[in-house]
């Protein structure tokens, strides 16, 4: 069976993300002061085959933490799903 | 010494590694292709700056999976030596061979400039020598060097000596002003609790060559080679 997951990776919520500070700082340039707390991530797509959604969970994983994601400085969380079959 | 410096696709800093290690430091050098997977009974492996694999996912993470990172992972397992200067200082951290990891420098630029640093200690090969009152002017090209470790590891770090170098002013003070790229507690670069594994940020090839005009990089490489000429003697 195919899955389909969607990762998100995220720095953790202690460490300084200054990528988001300037998306955050820039809001008030477009007139969005209103818009703060900015935290940029990675948002991560891919499919895996396993026999199992449990199989796949697993994968999807070992994936996150041996390459995906450095946990020492980020998060992640993923949702899994069946791949639709192709008509 | 024989000497191998590891090339990966992206790698910038390579030849000027190479060059100083064989012209200006006489050593014997190879150079290692990140494809092969043989070491060539190399004394010291050296994994040079750049931006291998264009730096995709994370700075130096998908260098650690390179097929020459297996033998090197399992070289420094078995004691063997290993630096690693900025992508090189990057790969290790992912490899998990060194403690802590890299992050964008807070102020989001790419920094290209000469800064000081102050050895830490004496406790490991590349500052032994080293007068641990100076501070050593060597040029900095990273945009994610900001060095982070957990807190309660922090600590040990410094116990065992392992932190290498702190970014300091011309007077060698270790302060906030210096801190340049955010790194905790100043942290230029570490080596681990072995000591066979080194990793700093700063360019030392870059300021090895007396027609530039600052050998400062050059005292530093002598110390850790020296160190590992010692070492291998036994």
């Amino acid at each position: 069976m195919k899955f389909k997951a969607e990762i998100n990776v995220m720095p953790h919520k202690a460490l300084l993300d200054p990528q988001g500070k300037a998306i955050s700082k820039s809001m008030t340039n477009i007139g969005l002061p209103e818009i703060t707390g900015v935290r940029m991530g990675k948002h991560i797509h891919l499919e895996v085959e396993a026999e199992s959604e449990e199989a796949a969970k697993a994968k999807v994983e070992e994936a996150c933490q041996k390459l995906l994601t450095n946990q020492i400085t980020e998060y992640y969380e993923f949702t899994l799903a069946q791949a639709e079959l192709e008509a | 010494m024989k000497i191998g410096v590891v090339v990966f696709p992206g790698s910038n800093c390579d030849k000027d590694m190479i060059y100083v290690l064989s012209n200006i430091l006489k050593h014997e050098v190879v150079e290692l292709w990140h494809k092969n997977t043989d070491l060539q009974d190399v004394d010291l492996v050296v994994l040079p700056g750049g931006f291998s694999y264009g730096d995709y996912l994370r700075s130096g993470a998908i260098a650690r999976f390179s097929p020459i990172m297996e033998k090197v992972i399992a070289f420094a397992n078995e004691g063997g030596y290993l630096l690693g200067i900025c992508n090189g200082f990057q790969v290790l951290c992912e490899s998990g061979l060194l403690p802590g990891a890299l992050l964008h420098n807070p102020s989001h630029n790419f920094a290209c400039k000469n800064v000081y640093l102050k050895p830490h200690s004496n406790q490991n090969l590349i500052t032994r020598d080293l007068d641990k009152n100076k501070a050593f002017k060597i040029p900095v090209a990273h945009g994610e060097g900001r060095y982070f470790i957990e807190e309660d590891q922090r600590a040990t770090l410094a116990e065992n000596g392992q932190i290498l170098f702190q970014y300091c002013n011309a007077s060698a003070k270790v302060n906030e002003e210096a801190n340049f790229n955010g790194s905790v507690e100043n942290i230029a670069g570490v080596c681990n609790a072995q000591k066979n594994v080194y990793g700093m940020m700063p360019h030392p090839e870059r300021a090895a060559d007396e027609n530039l005009g600052n050998v400062d990089g050059r005292t530093l490489l002598e110390s850790l080679l020296k160190g590992v000429e010692a070492s291998l003697v036994k």
